[in-house]
């Protein structure tokens, strides 16, 4: 029998600290939907997507009733759309980011991702097509998410893709500045990409997935924070058996929506991906943690440290408590949808090397960080190579969503909305890197890829 | 299935004369049996936790928790059900 004190310690991780299941991602593979007419095509992936979906959000709303929890977001992520379209005879894809749009407002899930391609060896013309098309798509929706994979620890960085990226990213931006750039907070350049994130904006359903899955995203940077609250002072082993002990529990309730949630709509569960995922709402922090471990602020020395005990001991409490987990799973430090980061960065304390630094211990990389509108292609290429190189090298994710904010400078605030929150512009280094990126080609796998 | 289904509803707010006795009628309109109450009184503020069984509840969970807000609302108090599943994943291997 469940004691009394437990039922309330659920209770108030929910109510007081935060806790909630971040997103149910339904995957759904469109590689069926194939057709040379784009047309066709776009109202096979209209169908599917409607198809499959239908119930998603509502069974997501039964859930958070029954069992009291909120389920914050409901999501789908698609197979990338340049492998489904690469038998369409057309020169753009931007009608099926439109239909991708409109799939999921039929369904009333508030991201889609999967407007994606994966070049980390080299383009294909399909891939080509995907990525030319994307400032134009993202500017004319408002779901859809997208994502370009341009190298991993296997193949090595294809540099031609990041020296794209750079004016793709710059293009999106120019589209989308009536809007403070919001098109660039949709898009993700990653270096060893997975197949079955549930998190945007870089969620796609991988080409080695079913037809269809769910997968689930858990939250909670509160709960962590509140619990290390109580162990204020003890030494590293208590902090970090704190952490795993907090993250089990976080899991456990994942792991419960995810197969209730993979039951009522029938189709397979996928992994559980625990990910302290912070919002900009006060107590849903990762730098708060970083505070309460004993930082005077997120940036100060000592925090690549605690974000590395913190993701590595919320990894071994989450594997414990699912039979899946998988996706990013570890925590993320976006910027502008963490206040306590926000904070940070206003004051100095919080710098784009430090959280370059910090992106070789986190789950992910340097996510949702505003930058002066002058910030030239060239060098956020250089940017992402340096991020996709710390993924290459260290066998982990890194991601990469920057966010030139045209017509802004350095110290100027942009406000995003919603679960984007907003960034204080920080400054960036101001040395060229034209050249290097200019040189085009590919560099190759490291050493240690050779591992068979 | 023959399943027991269990729920725990639990109630915060401000003390004052019937609280128990509102809940338990709601519950005993719709069927639903009381396998454990637990309940105190801290600073004024009412805190009680109770264990039902709803497998032969006669509106479905959505309605009984409606229901259930609504007395809280009569009566100023957060009332919440939810299954008991969530509380056996958190806290038993």
């Amino acid at each position: 029998m469940i004691t009394r004190n437990e039922i309330l310690e659920t209770n108030s991780m929910i109510s007081e600290m935060n806790l909630d299941v971040r997103t149910i991602t339904m995957g759904i593979s469109l590689m069926d939907c194939a057709d040379a007419d784009i047309d066709k095509f776009n109202e096979k992936v209209y169908n599917k997507i409607t198809t499959y979906a239908k119930d998603l959000v509502k069974v997501g709303d039964e859930l958070a009733k029954e069992y009291g929890i909120p389920v914050v977001n409901k999501r789908i992520s698609v197979t990338p759309v340049a492998i489904a379209a690469a038998g369409c005879q057309t020169d753009s894809y931007v009608s099926i980011a439109k239909t991708l749009d409109r799939a999921a407002k039929a369904v009333g899930v508030n991201f889609i991702g999967g407007f994606s391609a994966l070049v980390q060896k080299g383009y294909t013309e399909s891939d080509r097509k995907l990525i030319a098309s994307i400032p134009q798509a993202l500017a004319e929706t408002d779901m859809v998410c997208s994502s370009v994979n341009i190298g991993t620890s296997r193949n090595g960085l294809n540099m031609d893709a990041v020296k794209e990226m750079g004016e793709i990213i710059r293009k999106t931006a120019e589209l989308t500045k009536d809007r403070e750039c919001i098109g660039c907070a949709k898009l993700v350049v990653f270096c060893n990409a997975v197949e079955d994130n549930p998190f945007m904006a870089g969620a796609f359903h991988g080409v080695g997935e079913a037809d269809c899955c769910i997968n689930v995203g858990v939250s909670g940077p509160g709960v962590v924070k509140c619990a290390l609250e109580e162990v204020r002072g003890a030494d590293f082993e208590t902090l970090c058996e704190t952490v795993k002990r907090t993250a089990f529990k976080i899991t456990r309730v994942g792991q419960l929506i995810a197969r209730e949630a993979a039951n009522r709509l029938g189709v397979p569960f996928g992994i559980i991906d625990l990910s302290l995922a912070p919002t900009p709402a006060v107590g849903d922090s990762i730098a708060e943690i970083f505070q309460e471990m004993g930082l005077e602020e997120a940036g100060a020395p000592g925090t690549t440290a605690a974000l590395a005990l913190l993701n590595d001991n919320v990894k071994k409490g989450g594997v414990m408590a699912s039979s899946y987990v998988g996706g990013l799973s570890g925590a993320f430090i976006p910027v502008s949808e963490d206040h306590g980061m926000i904070d940070a960065a206003r004051k100095g304390a919080l710098t784009l090397e430090k959280l370059e630094a910090m992106t070789c211990v986190c789950s992910v990389g340097l996510d949702m960080i505003a930058l002066p509108g002058d910030t030239s292609a060239a060098t956020l290429s250089g940017i992402i190579a340096d991020e996709a190189a710390i993924g290459m090298v260290n066998n982990k994710t890194t991601a990469v969503r920057l966010i030139p904010v045209i017509g802004r400078k350095e110290g100027d605030t942009v406000e995003f909305g919603g679960l984007l929150g907003y960034a204080p512009i920080i400054p960036i280094n101001r040395f060229n890197c034209e050249k290097f990126i200019a040189r085009g080609g590919r560099i190759p796998a490291p050493i240690h890829s050779f591992k068979n | 299935m023959n399943e027991t289904k269990k729920a725990v509803i639990t109630v915060l707010g401000l003390d004052r004369v019937g609280i128990t006795a509102k809940v338990c009628t709601a519950l005993a309109e719709t069927n639903i049996n009381i396998l454990d109450i637990s309940q105190t009184i801290v600073g004024g503020y009412f805190n009680m936790v109770m264990v039902v069984d709803i497998t032969n509840a006669s509106d479905v969970f959505d309605e009984t928790a409606e229901k259930l807000e609504k007395v809280g609302e009569e009566l100023g108090m957060k009332i919440k059900i939810q299954h008991t599943a969530i509380f056996d994943a958190m806290h038993r291997i």
